[in-house]
């Protein structure tokens, strides 16, 4: 780790300071620009945008930042989605204890099911996280609070915080744009901290990391964890926009679509998962009424990705830049 | 005794033979992954899709040729393992030097297109297909039809197979070899990219045998793999992938308790294979066969 970064030192430096400058600019028009998007796109479609950018920011949390391809992830993201539904259809939550019930209930399952996973390391790793997420699938298809088949429809937007009316499409997308504004800046800080430099280390090498002091199956499970209840946090926020928590949300193809967002936009990347859910939620909508060829299609976009650019829209556009400003600097 | 627990016997022995056959398709494919994962070091997350396409290959071969259940119990896994080698030749074999995730990205994504194929064509329900050896014998506490003793017998002996030519054969030893180091091998002589495709192709072909014989239990439809898949990873999970003999045992085994479960406490059926590798999680990580690295 130490020879590779002081060997790129003069090149990395210089963006380094100038993103410190830039970042708070990029950030403010960013926000801006979301606030004011809803007056020309319909609010509906970017607050599903919104809610799967989190999830794949939160999964790419995970993959990008920890090295772990969990294949699981639809249980945090249907589980929470069910808990929140449940609490506002049938205990008379309000929106924001809901999303925090959702929440707390993603995080707690991430805490059981990152136990039992990280005793595995890579491709078992993978596959423990599949096979519990199609136990949690199986237990959610036949247990009693989840409507089965049905799911829980027709999901009440009350007032959020018992005042403010949230059954307006207009108000509940500024309260989804916060949400995904909180949940991407604890990523983003996450990534930036010690810990997240901890967690790149284990990626990068897990036994130099050990042997460094580090107690790598303890990053390895609070990473989980968040990852699980950023996720959750996703998941409950999106049964607010379409009042609908079923079985779509926990099965193993949603954990699917979560992957391809990350690996289609750049895992490993900050903006690379809201990039590639933006791609993939807007091809889905386009496709809808294609049926089984978005299937296809889905496969077909995992295939030339993983031959052709494994590193993603933004991780190849962020390499090519690269590559252009070293080579200002070399001559 | 067992009619004191309320249960008949012929329900009990009838579960547990079909959790036999069940077991069986766990052994076979567990068996495949195993084998591919040894020398690919890529998890074949197609391998699901391989066994619907064996199925689907003795339906079409029946519908379309006329050709019946024995003549498709040979040619559609060799044209599924036809298939396989092509995708391993164009496709898979690019990613070898990479990190094993993008083996498996990459044969999940062709799962999908050829699922999503198969289902715009034939729909998600099931396609029957006749019981090619129809009757039975009544052993007098269970009535024994004779096709599932044919596919208890059939897998077992491929099992047994698979295993003596992997452990106890020249070609085996190669292979063995060069799960270990490859680049030896390869330097003794023996074209290493050759065996890789050829195995991947028995793999894909031990899938697409199980499907052949999953048809007439079973029906036949287009997402019969990607739900048994995900079971038969948590097989491995359990097993280890280390051991061909390890591989057999746990899937007959987890199968037989499958069986049990359906008899005992029908709820849990479905998820009691997933509880099994969570205790084994807990107890023994590594898995009942694997070792610890």
């Amino acid at each position: 780790m130490m020879n590779s970064s002081s060997s790129t030192m003069p090149v990395a430096t210089s963006p380094i300071a100038a993103r410190s400058r830039t970042v708070p600019w990029i950030a403010a028009i960013s926000i801006a620009v979301l606030a004011a998007l809803p007056l020309v796109v319909y609010p509906i479609f970017l607050m599903k945008l919104m809610c799967f950018a989190l999830f794949a920011c939160a999964f790419n949390l995970m993959l990008g930042y920890t090295g772990l391809l969990s294949f699981g992830h639809a249980m945090f993201f249907g589980g929470s989605a069910y808990v929140c539904a449940y609490t506002a259809k049938v205990l008379g939550f309000t929106p924001e204890l809901g999303v925090l019930a959702g929440t707390a209930f993603a995080a707690v399952l991430g805490l059981i099911a990152g136990l039992l996973a990280i005793r595995r390391q890579g491709i078992y790793f993978a596959m423990v996280t599949l096979a519990l997420a199609q136990m949690f699938f199986f237990f959610c298809l036949q247990a009693k609070f989840t409507g089965g088949e049905d799911g829980l429809q027709a999901v009440p937007r009350r007032d959020l915080f018992g005042m403010i009316d949230m059954s307006r499409d207009e108000h509940l997308y500024y309260f989804v744009l916060g949400v995904f504004l909180f949940g991407f800046f604890v990523i983003y800080r996450t990534i930036h901290s010690p810990f997240g430099q901890v967690l790149k280390a284990v990626r990068e090498n897990e036994q130099r990391a050990i042997s460094l002091g580090y107690h790598a199956n303890r990053y390895k499970l609070l990473a989980f964890v968040l990852s699980a209840a950023l996720t959750g946090l996703a998941g409950s926020t999106k049964v607010l926009v379409f009042q609908l928590a079923s079985l779509t949300d926990v099965a193993w193809q949603m954990s699917g679509e979560v992957v391809l967002m990350t690996l289609v936009g750049g895992m490993g990347t900050v903006f690379g998962p809201v990039v590639g859910a933006a791609l993939i939620v807007t091809l889905e909508n386009y496709l809808a009424g294609l049926g089984e060829w978005l299937l296809v299609i889905q496969g077909a976009i995992f295939v030339v990705a993983v031959s052709l650019f494994r590193q993603g829209l933004v991780g190849e556009i962020a390499a090519t830049a690269r590559r252009y400003t070293s080579k200002k600097l070399s001559v | 005794m067992i009619e004191l627990l309320g249960i008949s016997p012929q329900a009990l022995f009838g579960q547990l033979f079909l959790g036999l056959i069940n077991g069986a398709f766990y052994a076979i494919l567990s068996l495949g992954l195993a084998v591919i994962f040894g020398l690919l070091n890529v998890i074949n997350f197609t391998h699901g899709v391989q066994y619907m396409m064996g199925a689907f290959g003795a339906w079409m071969a029946l519908e379309y040729l006329g050709i019946p259940f024995w003549g498709a119990l040979v040619l559609s896994p060799i044209l599924v393992g036809l298939v396989g080698m092509v995708f391993e030749r164009t496709l898979l074999k690019r990613l070898y030097h990479l990190d094993h995730l993008y083996g498996l990205l990459l044969t999940f994504g062709l799962a999908l297109i050829v699922e999503g194929l198969f289902r715009r064509q034939y729909g998600s329900s099931g396609l029957p297909y006749d019981n090619p050896l129809p009757g039975g014998a009544n052993l007098g506490f269970m009535f024994l039809p004779y096709y599932r003793a044919f596919v208890v017998v059939v897998s077992l002996v491929v099992c047994l197979l698979t295993w003596f030519v992997v452990e106890r054969t020249k070609l085996g030893s190669y292979l063995r070899a060069a799960t270990e180091r490859a680049d030896l091998v390869q330097a003794f002589g023996v074209d290493v990219p050759r065996m890789v495709t050829l195995t991947y192709g028995f793999g894909a072909a031990l899938a697409a045998f199980a499907g052949v014989l999953a048809a007439p239990v079973y029906q036949v439809s287009p997402t019969m793999g990607s739900n048994l898949i995900i079971v038969v990873f948590a097989v491995v999970v359990i097993g280890g992938m280390g051991s061909i003999m390890g591989a057999i045992v746990t899937g007959f085994g987890l199968g037989v308790v499958e069986g049990l479960t359906k008899v005992f406490y029908p709820e849990a059926s479905s998820t009691v294979i997933f509880v099994v590798m969570a205790i084994v999680l807990m107890l023994k990580p590594a898995g009942l066969f694997g070792t610890a690295k």
